[in-house]
């Protein structure tokens, strides 16, 4: 019933030349994302993608579980080093990141444009 | 949808994950008859949908023998959703989510949906069933006729 999470990365370098991993999800996420979302973060290897891009722009349905993904992929990169920014949510969802705290370990951006310029 | 004429709708969900989103559908075709803003009705779906969730995952235990009953009913000035599962209820309410301990460690990075449930609508509430099951969320959203 819940839609497949579809993944992929793309590897961009930002205006100021900095390498940047873009993880890109369409679909769903919730609680069977768990591969599409953990799964191919942790396929990264870690010292040379120290810039993770999460690209929401093509998900229209997160619950709070898929939420708890995309915290447990914040704190694997802390403890790593990597700094995570995301771009691409709807209004609605850009509030709840906000109301459950997201926003204070991963900046969020309208577009990847956007995104990049800060990177 | 006339304001003067209580509706009532319900809907059925197998406890099955993702059926959630059937709720969700539901929900929101009845809160756009009633005139309610684009963004009033994106929270009212993720309010239901966590609602829902809990039903299936906590009160049905996903036993899908067992069904979680959506009723949403139409007031003049406000929407009320009640959605029912066979589980005992809850005895606390969680502590609201804190994204530091989550963030150390010391707090499950689960955890958020009846925090993100009371913060979504106007009125939350959690009733046990008085037989041990039967337990429902009553959720209220309400027409802003100053902002609408």
């Amino acid at each position: 019933m819940q839609s497949e999470t579809k993944s992929r990365v793309d590897q961009v370098t930002s205006p100021a030349g900095h390498p940047v991993a873009v993880l890109r999800f369409e679909g769903d996420i919730a609680s069977t994302s768990k591969d599409a979302v953990l799964g191919t973060y942790q396929g990264l290897p870690k010292a040379t993608n120290k810039l993770v891009l999460l690209d929401f722009s093509k998900v229209d349905y997160i619950n709070s579980s898929g939420i708890a993904l995309v915290i447990q992929m914040l704190i694997e990169a802390a403890n790593s080093g990597q700094k995570v920014y995301a771009f691409g949510l709807s209004p609605h969802f850009t509030k709840v990141f906000t109301m459950v705290g997201i926003t204070k370990y991963a900046d969020l951006f309208a577009t990847q444009t956007e995104a990049l310029a800060a990177l | 949808m006339s304001p003067s004429k209580p509706t009532s709708v319900e809907v059925r969900l197998p406890s099955r994950m993702g059926f959630e989103k059937v709720a969700m559908s539901t929900a929101s075709a009845v809160a756009k008859l009633m005139g309610f803003r684009e963004d009033r009705i994106e929270d009212l779906k993720t309010a239901v949908a966590e609602a829902c969730i809990n039903a299936i995952e906590h009160g049905n235990r996903l036993n899908e023998k067992l069904s979680v009953g959506v009723v949403l009913s139409a007031g003049e000035n406000s929407l009320e959703v009640k959605v029912i599962d066979d589980g005992k209820g809850m005895k606390d309410q969680p502590a609201k989510p804190d994204i530091d301990r989550k963030m150390h460690g010391e707090e499950d990075p689960r955890g958020m949906g009846m925090f993100l449930i009371q913060a979504l609508v106007d009125e939350a509430e959690w009733v046990s069933g008085t037989d041990g099951k039967s337990s429902y969320v009553r959720l209220v959203i309400r027409l802003d006729k100053d902002s609408d």
